[in-house]
Parts: structure tokens; C-alpha cells; sequence
């Protein structure tokens, strides 16, 4: 099977001092569901940032299908879609024009536009809401819409960064529905992050655990289980990244999640 | 933009009247003559500050990670942006104008498209200010001195408010709010205070946008969400 992802030896240091990424190396097939786990500060998100052009490895090498990620950066963010763990959308705008924005931004031909956006509002069944704004928006779907705007240019990898943290079981659970749909129709690459480890069992074909910057899992989910000689891969995840609460200083990303919540608790009143 | 139209009305009403009588008596003439177009600037000037400085939270929260993930040049989103908040805050200055005339401004009025003209001037030169210093700050906490230590000083020794004599006629030189300001006055009152008149003011804003484009798309590329 080709490979859609290939990450050889790369390391990410920030300040010169802390090294967030520690010498990891992986490889994703095309047309699998990928699940990347860890720890609150393992390197998870640093690792997508990198995969995604957002920032570039200190050392080592990436090729995201076919490109290199600090090379040809263009070609590499045409090529996939991400959904990000908090939300992207312009409240303002209709999800239609959301859409259309996206549109534009990736190169979609005009005048093949509007039979996309049908056709990907519609998967997440929201094409009936196309002209409601989006701060009507409940979270579950603003996160359904995110992911038919992550696909509307059709790439061949789909990033998700926790697509389902702060969601209700039900939505969570039609949300990895359309993933899965997605995954079997289109043989779309899936690469995710996630906290809930019964999703990584339901959805993933492989799974690669980091802690510290390392790569200390890189296997299905049930030979890490056996592996590890438990029962669960939530037991196996703790057995082998430890029992204590990892020390994290708030970043400015949690500050601004504080201030989002806030706004939208005073909205609720 | 109907919240930050209070600030300019109060000025334009307490100042204007206010200070009014002691302006003429002092020999300056019709204080709100003098007062509008600096009023004017500071609805601009505000709104395209903090249009700019909204990319903090954008980064984060908004639409703007979208675009940062995007096959475009950042150069682009940048200018988009910066347009953007520069068209908001023309008309912020458009609508503060319009307020004007109710509270006794009396503008050449065949001027006004040339005046519409250094107000987009100062809009972009500070919603590409804004979009550079949003562009390094990572929080909201460093929003508060912004605005004490670069918008407010900005704004006070600019002749907005009173006329240019003196040291501080002199450090108002260096601020490229005085120029916009003087290129309005010149002309909706034809009142210019600057020795190269219209094509100095025209002038250091294009420079002075130039420089803070470039300047703000650089570290706008640089960023890191």
C-alpha cells in the first residue's frame, strides 16, 4: 500500500531548549485511520503542526503524499484537510458561505462550487441549514460542518485534532459515523488525535502512542493491548505512560478557551 | 461599530462646546472647524487598531486558521485582512463625518472624496499597525498596553485636539497621525499646518502604509498558531 504520511527521525525543539519532539518516526498507510495518542503535552499537536506546514521540524524529514511539508508547502496543504480542535469557522457567515470561502481559498473551480458544497453539506446532513448562520450553530454541528469544509477540495488526508472533545456520546458517535463512511467510500486517510480510547478501538486501524516526544507504541490496537497484557487499550495507554497527572502550564490557547466558554455560558442566560 | 461611535460623539460634544469659547477667545476660531477632522482620525484610528489586534483571538478561535492552513501566501491574507479592517474603519470616519455636520461642522463639501482619500490612508497605516502587533502578541493581556503606551500617545500629539506648537509640535512630526489629520483638515476646512502641505501629508502616509504592510506581512508570516 502506498504511503500518504512519512515521518523520519524528526525532532522539534523550541527556545533551543525544550525539545517537544524527541526523534519520532512513523509511517501512515494511504487509505487508513491512523490514531496518534498521548499524553497533555506529549507532542501530539506539536507533531499535526509540523504535518500540516503550521511549523517546521527542527531536524528530520516529512513527506505528506509525496511532498515535503517545508519544501512545497503549497502542494502539501492542498492535499489535505484538517479539522482543528477548536473552532474555525466564521460565526458570521452562513454555513453555504463557510463553504463557499473554502472554496475559494483552495483553488475549487467556480463553477463546480455549488454541486460540492451540496454534496458535502448534504453528507453531514446539514444542507438544509446552508443558509443559517453559523453562530446558530450548535458544537456538534459546527464540528459536522468543519469536516464537509475539511473535504470540500477532496484531499486524500483528513486531519483531525480531538474532532469530538466536548460533544454529547450521540453526536460523537454519528461523527465517527461519517469519518468511517468516508474512509471505506473514499478511502480517504484518516490521521486523528483523541482522548476517548474507545473511538481508537472502534475506528483505528493503527495506532501510535507518544509520551515525553517519543514514540512508545506503534501498532493496532490489539496487539498493543496484548502487548501490554491488559484488558483495554485505555489500561494499556496508562500502564505504559504512567499513573501520575502530568504538571502543564496553561498556554495562551487555554486562556482563550476560557474567555470562549465564558462568552458562551453568558450567551446561554 | 454602533459602541465605538460614543467616543467621537463625546468629543465632538463635550470638547466641541466645551472648550469652544475659551478656542475662539484665544483667537483660534471655530473650535469645532478645528475639531472634527481630528475626531474623525481617532474613530479611524480605534477601529483600526483594534481591527488588527482582533487576530489574536482570530488565530486561535476564528476563521483565520483556516486561512493560515491554506494554499495562499500569507502576504495575501495578510493584505486581505488588512483591507478588510481598513474599509470598517473608513467608515467609522464616514459616519463619524456625517455626525459632524449635525453638531455645527461645516466641510467644503466638494472636497470630501479627497478627504475619504487620507481617512483611508490613516486606516490602512493602522489596521496594518494593529495586524503586525497582533501578529507577535500571544494573548490579550498585552492589548492593554497597546493602548496606553502606542494608540493613546498616538492620538494626543497629533493636533487632533489642539494645534501643534512647540516640543510637542515637534514629536508630532514623527507620528504619521498628524499627517492624515493635517491632510484632512486641508481639505474639508482648507486649513493645513504642514510646510509641504497636501502632497507631504499624501505622501508620508503612503510611505508610512507602505512600510507598516511590509513590516506587518513579515511578521504575519511568522506566525505560529
Amino acid at each position: 500500500m502506498p504511503t500518504a504520511i512519512s515521518v523520519k527521525n524528526i525532532t522539534k525543539k523550541f527556545n533551543h531548549t525544550l525539545v517537544a519532539v524527541d526523534g519520532i518516526s512513523f509511517e501512515v498507510e494511504a487509505g487508513s485511520t491512523f490514531a496518534f495518542l498521548g499524553p497533555n503535552g506529549a507532542g501530539k499537536t506539536t507533531t499535526i503542526k509540523m504535518l500540516t506546514t503550521l511549523i517546521s521540524p527542527t531536524s528530520g524529514s516529512i513527506t505528506v503524499n509525496g511532498f515535503d511539508p517545508t519544501k512545497d508547502a503549497k502542494k502539501v496543504r492542498k492535499s489535505f484537510g484538517i479539522v482543528f480542535q477548536d473552532p474555525s469557522l466564521d460565526d458570521e457567515l452562513t454555513a453555504y458561505e463557510n463553504m463557499f470561502f473554502h472554496a475559494g481559498l483552495y483553488g475549487v473551480p467556480r463553477k463546480d462550487t455549488p454541486a460540492k458544497i451540496k454534496e458535502m453539506l448534504g453528507f453531514v446532513e446539514l444542507w438544509d441549514r446552508k443558509d443559517d448562520l453559523v453562530k446558530k450553530f450548535s458544537g456538534g454541528m459546527k464540528r459536522r460542518l468543519e469536516i464537509a469544509r475539511g473535504l470540500l477540495h477532496t484531499p486524500a488526508i483528513l486531519f483531525l485534532d480531538e474532532p469530538t472533545v466536548g460533544l454529547d456520546p450521540q453526536t460523537r458517535n454519528h461523527i465517527w459515523e461519517y469519518i468511517k463512511k468516508l474512509n471505506k467510500e473514499r478511502g480517504l486517510t484518516v490521521f486523528f488525535t483523541t482522548h476517548y480510547m474507545d473511538e481508537v478501538e472502534r475506528i483505528a486501524d493503527r495506532v501510535a502512542i507518544i509520551d515525553n516526544g517519543k514514540i512508545i507504541a506503534n501498532d493496532t490496537a490489539a496487539n498493543i493491548i496484548a502487548n501490554s497484557g491488559t484488558k483495554s487499550l485505555e489500561e494499556a495507554f496508562i500502564k505504559m505512560t504512567g499513573h501520575i497527572i502530568r504538571v502543564d502550564e496553561a498556554t495562551a490557547a487555554d486562556a482563550f478557551r476560557k474567555m470562549a466558554a465564558m462568552h458562551q455560558g453568558k450567551n446561554r442566560r | 461599530m454602533v459602541g465605538s461611535l460614543g467616543q467621537p460623539i463625546l468629543f465632538l460634544v463635550a470638547l466641541g462646546y466645551g472648550l469652544g469659547p475659551t478656542f475662539a477667545k484665544a483667537g483660534g476660531g471655530n473650535y469645532i472647524q478645528f475639531l472634527a477632522p481630528g475626531v474623525i482620525a481617532m474613530g479611524i484610528l480605534f477601529t483600526a487598531v483594534f481591527s488588527g489586534i482582533e487576530v489574536i483571538w482570530d488565530r486561535q478561535f476564528g476563521f483565520l486558521k483556516e486561512t493560515l492552513v491554506a494554499p495562499v501566501s500569507r502576504f495575501s491574507v495578510m493584505l486581505g485582512r488588512t483591507l478588510g479592517g481598513a474599509t470598517v474603519a473608513l467608515l467609522q470616519g464616514v459616519i463619524v463625518l456625517c455626525i459632524s455636520l449635525f453638531v455645527g461642522f461645516h466641510p467644503v463639501f466638494v472636497s470630501i472624496p479627497l478627504a475619504i482619500l487620507f481617512m483611508f490612508g490613516i486606516a490602512i497605516v493602522f489596521t496594518a499597525l494593529g495586524t503586525g502587533i497582533a501578529s507577535v502578541l500571544e494573548d490579550m493581556q498585552g492589548f492593554q498596553l497597546i493602548m496606553n503606551f502606542v494608540v493613546m500617545p498616538t492620538f494626543f500629539l497629533s493636533g487632533a485636539l489642539f494645534p501643534l506648537e512647540g516640543v510637542i509640535g515637534f514629536i508630532a512630526r514623527f507620528n504619521p497621525l498628524t499627517y492624515g489629520i493635517d491632510g484632512i483638515r486641508a481639505t474639508l476646512i482648507g486649513v493645513s499646518t504642514m510646510p509641504g502641505g497636501l502632497w507631504l501629508d499624501g505622501g508620508v502616509l503612503i510611505a508610512i502604509s507602505a512600510i507598516f504592510l511590509a513590516t506587518g506581512a513579515w511578521l504575519f508570516s511568522r506566525i505560529q498558531v
